[in-house]
């Protein structure tokens, strides 16, 4: 895989994102690592999910990829290119997000068409003719009836502004969406036309997703690789069916084991992870895990866990140490 | 035999608006006995709030809110005063709110919050109410319970917090609890605890248990009984295995196909989905709800909708009979 001709259409090598948090008035700040040494490749049409607890990064990581924020360290690559800072609209042409919840990404005051047409007047593309012209086809393609483009958000239901959204990051025509809990704001049976529309299309334009959520019924559904998110770290990343199949990391273990099917046979799970969530400032040392992990050992809690790489994709956990070096 | 504790019948809620009434809820009916959970789900709009609402006292006077029995441990409550019901609310009955964010007060000390319900209503001292706290800080499972009694909510995780508004509601012993949506806004890891929580002290306690949510994995987990609501109406009732083993209704019927089931969903599969969108409840409204919507409406469905039952607690409102097959049987034998 690595030396594959054509590079991935998106990198991250090693990123780490640091901000200053004040401790007091007169106090040093405190650094906090949001992301630390993050390493991660989408291939075209990858769906690639990204699950963890709140505060683990993921959105800061969305971020990064979308220019809003610039990585502390690392680097971001697209199609092999670095990005620096002051490029942010070249990613933008890229790269477009979707939000969660529909009911505040859209400008209340803004028509449908504005909202839908804005990316094309930020980047100066065509003339209000041709934007008129696209924004009709992208109207058709997220499946909303043409009498809405003269409508106003709070005339459209939540499923019906989550397609705006998803019409508005589509109009650039990128190649990797942002997918930030795209669904979770939404009623079930809307939920799942969403789904739907964006799995196909994934298909008719040859999307790249990168899918933010903790839903991981959702994430099995539609990810064709998941990475799994821990204080900053990705501490296990493979393809879906392998990872939810068999996964390897205890904290992986611990959040499928937290997934409630519907089968009524069953009751609540006990996941023993206990509710402390480490405060990112001070995180563990060793294993950033180790205190809520059910497998600990001693040097967890001394030594960082080596990164194991698998025949496709990789575990940071001492577990697996054993297996690879002798 | 063993009495309900809660007792609703054909309870109906109007929201006067500019343009006409709106039938909120329409004629929904449940019994609750002790020890038991009792999961109303349904989609936004359809009235599962306003029902938990109506149930505590809370609704806004506009709101115009009748049955014909609202039953809660004998006492009617259609005609208690606004001072009996504050007797009977964090007393009696308890409701744990959605966001902890906006439900705790951000001025006062979570121990200052904790005790005021056990003040009032125990007419205890504040010794005796701050050990209360402390013990049910502990129950809910938060370490150093003493040391968290003088901090404010901003100071504690969403987790955290949830669990405090849990241990608010428990502090007089409830006979009845009402969550509306408890776990929505944590993460799955939480989520599963604060359930598993929550269905370990009601056992305890033989508490009533009301939980609204639209999660139908939580509703599998941690139901005895199920009410699905649509458009202000309960169209399908029974036990947890009678509604996702043998569900009757069209419309729980297409809700279990939207999920992705882990296992039996094959990947990238086409999820079902319910298109067209829920009627508006303004004005009079006749036949089934759901008819705009479902694959095997007839024209009959827009004058009447009869209920039918099947062994002790299932029923629905379709005129599908039972066993016959919503998506398979029917459509064969109805005229083209």
């Amino acid at each position: 895989m690595s030396d594959d001709v054509t590079p991935p259409v998106l990198e991250l090598v090693s990123v780490t994102k640091t901000y200053q948090v004040k401790q007091g008035m007169f106090a040093k700040p405190k650094p906090l690592h949001a992301l630390n040494g993050v390493s991660l490749k989408l291939n075209r049409k990858d769906v690639l999910g990204l699950v963890g607890e709140s505060g683990c990064g993921k959105s800061t990581l969305a971020k990064i990829l979308l220019g809003l924020e610039m990585p502390s360290e690392g680097q971001v690559l697209v199609d092999g290119k670095e990005i620096t800072a002051g490029e942010r609209r070249v990613l933008a042409r890229r790269i477009q997000p979707v939000f969660q919840d529909p009911y505040s990404s859209l400008n209340p005051r803004k028509s449908i068409e504005d909202i839908i047409a804005l990316p094309l007047v930020v980047h100066g593309v065509g003339d209000s003719a041709s934007r008129a012209q696209s924004v009709t086809k992208m109207l058709d393609l997220v499946g909303l009836p043409a009498r809405v483009r003269r409508g106003y958000p709070n005339q459209l239901s939540g499923g019906q502004r989550q397609r705006v959204a998803i019409a508005r990051a589509l109009i650039m025509n990128p190649e990797i969406v942002i997918c930030d809990e795209p669904t979770s704001a939404l009623d079930v049976s809307v939920q799942s036309q969403i789904l739907n529309l964006l799995g196909d299309l994934r298909d008719e334009l040859g999307l790249t997703y990168l899918f933010i959520s903790h839903n991981l019924a959702v994430v099995e559904h539609l990810a064709t690789r998941v990475a799994v998110m821990y204080l900053g770290q990705v501490v296990e990343e493979a393809p879906s069916q392998a990872l939810f199949a068999n996964p390897r990391h205890p904290y992986t273990q611990a959040l499928l084991d937290s997934v409630l099917t519907p089968d009524p046979s069953l009751s609540v799970p006990e996941t023993y992870l206990g509710a402390a969530y480490p405060n990112p400032i001070s995180p563990p040392s060793g294993c950033r895990f180790h205190p809520r992990c059910a497998q600990l050992k001693d040097i967890c809690r001394s030594m960082p866990p080596p990164h194991i790489l698998g025949p496709d994709g990789h575990v940071d956990c001492h577990l697996y140490a054993a297996a690879t070096t002798q | 035999m063993d009495d309900p504790i809660l007792s609703v019948r054909h309870l109906t809620i109007d929201i006067p608006l500019a343009q006409g009434t709106m039938h909120a809820v329409r004629g929904i009916g449940f019994d609750l006995k002790r020890g038991e959970t009792l999961c109303i789900v349904g989609e936004s709009g359809s009235g599962k709030s306003l029902t938990s609402l109506a149930i505590m006292g809370l609704l806004s006077k506009k709101l115009r809110q009748k049955a014909e029995k609202l039953q809660f441990a004998g006492l009617d409550l259609r005609n208690q005063t606004p001072r009996m019901m504050r007797g009977l609310r964090g007393d009696r009955m308890a409701m744990i709110f959605q966001e902890p964010m906006t439900s705790l007060n951000p001025a006062y000390t979570i121990g200052d919050q904790l005790e005021e319900a056990y003040l009032l209503h125990r007419k205890a001292g504040k010794a005796e109410a701050r050990a209360r706290a402390v013990e049910l800080l502990g129950k809910v499972g938060i370490t150093a319970a003493e040391s968290r009694l003088s901090q404010y909510p901003h100071q504690l995780s969403g987790g955290l917090r949830q669990r405090v508004m849990i241990a608010m509601a428990l502090m007089c012993e409830p006979e009845l609890i009402i969550a509306d949506e408890p776990t929505t806004a944590l993460d799955v890891t939480i989520q599963a605890q604060i359930l598993r929580l929550l269905s370990d002290l009601q056992r305890e306690m033989n508490m009533a248990m009301i939980l609204v949510t639209h999660d139908l994995g939580i509703v599998a987990r941690i139901a005895d009984k199920v009410a699905v609501m649509y458009a202000g109406e309960v169209v399908e009732q029974g036990t947890a295995a009678e509604i996702f083993d043998n569900p009757r209704h069209p419309y729980t019927r297409g809700l279990l196909r939207c999920i992705p089931v882990p296992g039996k969903t094959k990947p990238g599969e086409r999820l079902g989905s319910i298109p067209g969108i829920v009627p508006s409840l303004v004005g009079n409204f006749q036949g089934c709800a759901f008819r705009g919507r479902c694959d095997v409406a007839e024209p009959i469905c827009s004058e009447m909708v009869p209920v039918q039952e099947e062994g002790q607690e299932h029923m629905w409102r379709c005129i599908h009979a039972a066993g016959e097959g919503a998506s398979e049987g029917v459509s064969q034998g109805v005229r083209p």
